[in-house]
């Protein structure tokens, strides 16, 4: 166990993965003292300033003090650099709840269908029928019923990607209950729920970690594509996908406004596909045998 | 004679970390035009390791620390790639273990080879048809022309190692190297192979180096033998004078532990009332769904034997022949479509699921791999209580018996606390005999159960069964295509081909006089049955 742990944290892409987003997730925690402000104040004198603008800026308690806008503001007058900090946060949420989310439902429903064979055909048939349905229009559908707000927003996301790892879970149940150590198992007297919990499901870990990290970062960019297509969390909440839509008005006088927060996005996605990726190299033993001369 | 392939001092390192810093040490030797020269020794040994540097196919983190290897005087090692690719295939050809993953698999047999010639030599389209076809025929395959146009999937094992055979010859290379070459073939087949490699390489004086862990097939093939341990060459000479007269004490170990084709003259007959019994066994496996048609294969037919307190009954066949499926009925793994199976006085077959589960307790098995049979991310003391506990035993009870147990199999009460990931295959199977000993059961049943062992662990591991079947009166159902184990610890074995029974009886009496055709075939197929080993050798050196 602790073998494999020195193995994964030696591997150079996981330690880039884990660097990058702990440095993300110290951003998200610590936004408030980082010299933020309230990223959905505007102060409107202050409307359209060029990053690294030396202004005087009047917060919400009316007081007015010298202040280096080190982003910018957008043309509401809002700082940009607070909104981007604060905008971690809601991509972190999103992309980690999604993954969990898509994770324990879809893995359940794996299980069931790899392992009890009656059940199979008639769950994975409910699946392919979930696949059929495009995630943006659920999430308009969902959006509209249930009205903007972080969970619906995260089970838009997160549903769609449900059967994707319900059929991940059943491929690999479905080997792993070949393996003879399963019907030793059997052949003990061991109850099928306790196979499952102690055999099967601590064998097919590896692999739903790395697809979670997938999902993740999927989530983080369907996040922001549904905020920036006006479909997600309401404008004034600061998440990357609003910034980069009020942006997109002003791109041609005002491109740093779209920089900042996408550079901020592509940098989370890539951290956590990369991080995927080294997982899935230490982790999967497919990949194990690399690198041999022909 | 001339001198084909030579090995001057060759060493081949393991990169840094691995449990030996040389994965062959010091190797030398000398193959002739014309001669089979069989490297011999069990896992571990470096054997492949020797073949993948002659064919300069090492991986990248193993490297020849020296020595020179020279092909006709040239040295191999001190070739570019590119002239490394021009000497495989045209001088030196490969077999390999597995023919199924060695061809390409959406390519037709004829096209494999009609590439290789393509690519070697000058011949035009109809010239590589015809010495393709001429190929297939010199290895007997049936039916040149269809074969020809079929894929790998579409031929039988057997059939697609001869394609493999007719690849490696095509070009007629001046060495041949096949590693472990019928490994994975039944015994029949095997016998096949072996003496068409033989016929064809003595007609086209081929030198051949030979892969091997089996005592049997060197002494059905091998002209000279090279026996290697750890990576070190123990001992080489004349068949003859390695295997009947050995000289090194690991030799001596590897010859005494094959057990003989012959069954010892005194078994004891066991009578009286049957421990479980098993009448018209039968299983038919139905496969397609909603949208395909149905078909129905019938695994094992009509099966029935009885077996009693302190007997071991061997079921012996080929892959296919359904012995399997009548272990894995018997434990209820599965479900037989037809059949009545007691034990005791407990039915077996169409039961309540709780009646059932008190039946498992009495009947455990034991399987071939000894690499999956066990949970590898389960401590092995967290394996063998599993039974225990769902018994209602308590934990620190359980654990009590199972550090017992560690005694019995001769183990260290220490292993319980790890993972089976530190164990070799020997240990990995005494494991599992202790896990299935955990629930006291009357009837044990091996699966093959040393199958997957070298040589010198299975003579430990089939010891150390014949010492707990009489301690404890276990009833043992040994399932096993080698027949050599089945002669040496079976009382009675059943035959099986196909599904059926064939033959049955006393141990001896079946390996003496067989009655079946079937039964014969195979017996006579048996790699080295007429050759004879060195005898009144120790196996208890250690190693």
């Amino acid at each position: 166990m602790n073998a494999t742990f020195v193995k994964v944290l030696k591997n150079g892409a996981v330690r880039f993965g884990v660097v990058i987003l702990s440095a993300l997730l110290l951003v998200a925690i610590l936004a408030p003292v980082l010299g933020t402000v309230d990223p959905t104040w505007l102060d409107a004198i202050n409307m359209s300033q060029k990053p690294m603008a030396r202004v005087d800026w009047t917060g919400p308690d009316n007081q007015t003090a010298p202040r280096t806008l080190i982003m910018g503001t957008d043309s509401f007058g809002r700082d940009i650099y607070s909104r981007v900090l604060y905008g971690t946060r809601i991509s972190l949420v999103v992309g980690v709840m999604v993954a969990v989310f898509s994770l324990i439902i879809g893995t359940f429903l794996g299980l069931v269908a790899g392992y009890f064979r009656r059940v199979d055909s008639i769950l994975m048939r409910v699946m392919d029928g979930m696949m059929a349905i495009p995630g943006i229009l659920l999430a308009i559908a969902l959006v509209a019923a249930w009205g903007a707000q972080l969970s619906t927003v995260i089970i838009a996301i997160a549903v769609p990607e449900i059967p994707r790892v319900t059929r991940l879970v059943r491929a690999l149940v479905l080997s792993i209950r070949e393996e003879p150590y399963i019907e030793a198992a059997v052949s003990v007297g061991t109850p099928t729920w306790k196979i499952l919990l102690r055999h099967v499901l601590p064998n097919s870990i590896a692999p739903m970690v790395v697809q979670g990290t997938y999902v993740c970062a999927s989530a983080i960019l369907i996040e922001a594509i549904l905020s920036f297509l006006g479909l997600g969390l309401p404008s004034e909440i600061p998440t990357w996908g609003n910034i980069m839509a009020e942006a997109r008005v002003v791109f041609s006088s005002a491109p740093h406004n779209m920089w900042f927060p996408g550079i901020f996005l592509g940098l989370t996605v890539l951290a956590v596909n990369v991080l995927g990726d080294g997982l899935r190299d230490t982790l999967d033993p497919k990949f194990n045998k690399r690198g041999e001369k022909r | 004679m001339s001198v084909v392939l030579s090995l001057r001092d060759v060493s081949i390192a393991l990169p840094s970390g691995a449990d030996r810093p040389f994965a062959a040490e010091n190797i030398s030797f000398d193959v002739n035009a014309g001669e089979i020269v069989c490297l011999l020794g069990e896992s571990g040994s470096g054997k492949s390791v020797i073949s993948f540097s002659v064919m300069g196919l090492l991986p990248d983190n193993v490297q020849v620390a020296g020595g020179e290897i020279l092909l006709d005087g040239v040295n191999l090692l001190k070739l570019s790639p590119a002239q490394l690719r021009g000497v495989r295939g045209d001088e030196v050809a490969m077999i390999f273990q597995e023919p199924m993953t060695a061809l390409n698999p959406v390519m037709t047999c004829g096209d494999q080879l009609d590439e290789l010639l393509a690519e070697h030599t000058e011949f035009n389209g109809a010239e590589r048809r015809a010495k393709t076809l001429a190929m297939f025929e010199a290895v007997k395959l049936p039916e040149p022309e269809r074969i020809f146009s079929s894929y790998p999937h579409q031929l039988s094992g057997g059939q697609r190692q001869r394609i493999m055979i007719a690849m490696a010859l095509i070009l007629e290379p001046k060495l041949l190297i096949a590693d472990e070459p019928t490994t994975a073939l039944d015994v029949t087949t095997q016998a096949e192979v072996l003496s068409l490699i033989k016929t064809l390489q003595r007609e086209r004086g081929t030198a051949v180096l030979f892969i091997t862990h089996d005592m049997g097939v060197v002494a059905e093939i091998a002209d000279r033998v090279i026996v290697l341990q750890h990576g070190k060459q123990v001992e080489a000479g004349a068949k003859e004078q390695v295997l009947r007269f050995p000289k090194e004490a690991y030799t001596q170990m590897l010859i005494a532990s094959v057990p003989g084709i012959e069954p010892p003259a005194e078994r004891q007959t066991h009578t009286g009332k049957a421990l479980l019994t098993v009448s018209e066994l039968g299983k038919t496996y139905t496969s397609g769904g909603w949208f395909q048609k149905k078909r129905s294969t019938e695994a094992a037919k009509a099966v029935t034997l009885d077996l009693h307190p302190g007997e071991t009954v061997g079921i012996v066949g080929e892959s296919g022949s359904g012995k399997s499926t009548v272990a894995r009925c018997i434990t209820r793994l599965i479900d037989p479509t037809t059949g009545v199976m007691r034990l005791g006085d407990t039915q077996l077959d169409g039961v309540t699921r709780d009646s059932l589960k008190l039946a498992r307790k009495r009947i455990q098995i034991i399987f071939q791999d000894p690499y999956r049979s066990l949970d590898p991310r389960q401590r092995v003391g967290d394996a063998i209580i599993e039974g225990p506990l769902n018994f209602g035993l308590s934990r620190e009870s359980a654990m009590v018996r199972a550090r017992e147990l560690m005694g019995l199999v001769r183990l260290s009460p220490d292993v319980l606390s790890r993972y089976p990931n530190e164990f070799s295959g020997g240990q990995r199977q005494r494991i599992s005999i202790a896990r299935a000993l955990a629930l006291d059961p009357e009837v044990l049943i091996c699966d093959e159960a040393v199958s997957a062992l070298d040589v010198s662990v299975q003579a430990q591991v089939l010891k150390l069964l014949e010492e707990i079947q009489s301690k404890l009166n276990l009833a043992i159902l040994f399932i096993t295509h080698d027949l050599r184990v089945a002669a040496q610890i079976c009382d009675r074995v059943l035959v099986m081909q196909k599904g059926i029974v064939v033959e049955q009886g006393a141990t001896r009496d079946v390996f003496m006089s067989p009655q079946h055709a079937y039964t014969q075939r195979l017996l006579a197929s048996a790699p080295g049955r007429d050759f004879k080993f060195a005898t009144g050798l120790s196996e208890t050196v250690a190693c």
